[in-house]
């Protein structure tokens, strides 16, 4: 059995499990053994689990009160006891923040090797080989593990989501035995952008620095944004200035993204704010200093003053 | 109450990534400590400084030789003593949870302070993994926190935002920015950690081997198309730029 473990908010199945359904459904073509079943954690997660159906060959819903809130200790327990219980050989966590928060607790309790945050996936002899990003997403590298059970992470963005099987998959409700929440969660700020999320846009146009100062944000890099469709990112200067939000951060201690389109404006182009934004499509640079590493991965570059040309820029790209 | 801090070394950032023999060649390259786990040298400093009750702040790194120079940092920093296991293997962070996950454990630390995120295996899994050896709850991606007796609270990024949280110790907490500014060592202090004990540990008392194999490393830049428009007359630059993403990348409309 290849276990993945849901990704889910406000009721709705997130795309990284389709992404993992992917990734499993390549280990079943390479000779790992079925079924493909998605562990559904949470509470009043019917509807969850119906789309989840959909893409699985099984589904196996918890539906608890202790699971209303997510917390790494129960996720962890959760799962490991389903591997074990269903003999699971392969489970798949998304890589997101809390996916890879709980994926290392599921490897120790099942003294299993873990394959963390991987980009590629394939059955190898007796085990698995995958691929992954180190060293500030500047180098790829090969892994490989064996045992008689795996646990992987699987990077956002990097399986296709899978289309919905020939026939939905069975549904069952499963028991669990929950550690006690040693963790009170005392206060919760969900940061929305009234944006394109940036996960989700093809399009980012980030400010860095050079944007001058917040309002300008208002004067060049969210008009901009506005008539390309676009999300708007952000370096961690301009995080740190407190001119824009922690969510809109691209880079090493923020968000990695991957957009048809990235449009950096005034950003240096500091390696951890490339390892965020390097694998993006289309890099596009403007930024007065002709120098500046960024131009090194761009494939279009303006050497000019953004107080200039992001107005004109608007000014062309109104539609 | 005794606080473990560990430390990784990698490479400076600034630094360029070599490859020799299919992995990353770290010779002759300028390697430091992990940016992340500074913050967690700071924090036990300043739960200390702070009136917290905290007996002894122990640094910890796993790795080969050279890693006494960052463990010799943190004891510059205000660390009170370092533990070395000393290796040349690699070993990834499951593995690697098994030796700290004993050292807290022979040190009897309530605490353990670790980067979020490593620069050198970008990887997220080693207090997670050393918390559930440990049987403790953990804290990641901690952007605030403070200790009242044995009480810690704070601040930490999720999926969707961020949450405020409350946990007794023991636990292992993951820093990372906005935790902190950590304080650059100074002379006096660089020459007071030399006195400091270093005490060396060999890695086969840990019985920790390496679960995942390395096969191999590739440097895959993207070929860039590096087309820099001239910004002198604003207006046609713009209109340029905006004709090659409309019309030969296709990425915009
Ligand atoms: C542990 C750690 C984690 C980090 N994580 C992140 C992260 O997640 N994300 C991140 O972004 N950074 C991160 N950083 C910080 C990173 O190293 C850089 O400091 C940061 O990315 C720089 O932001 P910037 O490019 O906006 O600013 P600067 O480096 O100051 O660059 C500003 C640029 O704007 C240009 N400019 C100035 N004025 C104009 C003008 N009028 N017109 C055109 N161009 C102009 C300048 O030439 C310059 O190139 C991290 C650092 C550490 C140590």
């Amino acid at each position: 059995m290849i276990l993945i473990v849901a990704e889910h908010s406000g009721g709705k199945l997130g795309k990284a499990t389709l992404e993992m359904v992917t990734a499993a459904r390549q280990l079943t073509e390479g000779g790992r053994e079925g079924p493909i079943t998605v562990l559904v954690l949470g509470q009043g997660v019917a509807g969850v689990a119906g789309e989840a159906a959909a893409v699985a060959d099984q589904v196996l819903v918890a539906d608890n009160a202790d699971l209303a809130q997510y917390s790494a200790e129960a996720w962890a327990a959760a799962t490991a006891q389903i591997a074990q219980e269903g003999k699971a050989h392969t489970v798949i966590t998304p890589g997101s923040r809390s996916g890879r928060e709980y994926a290392p607790r599921v490897a120790v309790k099942l003294d299993a090797p873990y394959l963390e945050d991987v980009i590629s996936l394939q059955v190898s002899g007796a085990g698995l080989q995958a691929q992954r990003y180190t060293y500030l997403a500047r180098v790829t590298e090969t892994v490989q593990a064996e045992g008689s059970v795996i646990v992987v992470s699987a990077k956002p963005g990097s399986f296709a989501p899978a289309a919905p099987a020939a026939q939905p998959g069975e549904q069952y409700d499963v028991d669990l035995d929950l550690p006690p929440a040693r963790v009170s969660i005392t206060g919760k700020s969900v940061e929305k952008s009234s944006r394109v999320a940036l996960s989700e846009a093809d399009v980012i146009v980030t400010g860095g620095r050079g944007v001058g100062n917040a309002e300008n944000f208002g004067r060049f890099v969210e008009p901009l944004a506005d008539n390309l469709g676009a999300g708007v990112g952000a370096t961690r200067a301009v995080v740190d200035a407190g001119w824009r939000p922690y969510a809109e951060q691209v880079g090493q201690t923020g968000k990695t993204v991957q957009p048809q389109a990235y449009i950096a404006l005034g950003v240096s182009g500091a390696v951890q704010h490339l390892s965020g934004m390097g694998k993006s499509k289309y890099i596009v640079a403007i930024n007065k200093d002709a120098e500046a590493p960024i131009f090194k991965v761009a494939d279009y570059g303006i050497v000019g003053d953004i107080n200039e040309i992001v107005p004109a820029l608007i000014e062309a790209s109104k539609r | 109450m005794k606080i473990l801090t560990l430390i990784r070394q990698v490479p400076d950032a600034e630094a360029r990534v070599r490859l020799s023999g299919g992995s990353v060649d770290l010779e002759g390259t300028t390697v430091v400590m992990d940016g992340m786990d500074e913050y967690g040298v700071e924090a036990a400093l300043q739960l200390r400084e702070g009136g917290a009750a905290v007996d002894e702040i122990v640094a910890l790194a796993i790795g080969p030789k050279r890693n006494e120079d960052v463990l010799r940092t943190a004891l510059a920093m205000g660390v009170d003593r370092a533990v070395h296991v000393e290796t040349d293997e690699r070993l990834d962070a499951v593995a690697l949870s098994k030796v700290v996950a004993q050292v807290a454990q022979a040190e009897q630390a309530e605490l353990i302070l670790v980067g979020g995120q490593e620069a050198d295996w970008d990887s997220q899994a080693l207090g997670a993994a050393t918390a559930e050896r440990l049987g403790w709850p953990q804290l990641t991606w901690t952007n605030e926190l403070k200790l009242d007796g044995a009480t810690l609270s704070g601040r930490h990024d999720v999926d969707e935002g961020n949450e405020s949280f409350e946990a007794a110790l023991p636990a292992v907490v993951t820093t990372q920015q906005g935790l902190n500014e950590p304080r650059y060592p100074t002379l006096p202090n660089i020459m007071k950690a030399k006195k400091k004990e270093l005490r060396k540990d060999d890695l086969a008392t840990y019985g920790a081997a390496a679960k995942v194999k390395f096969v191999g490393a590739e440097i895959q830049t993207r070929a860039r198309l590096n087309k820099v428009i001239d910004g002198k007359d604003p207006q046609a630059a713009a209109a340029e730029l905006l004709d090659l993403l409309r019309n030969e990348a296709k990425v915009i409309k």
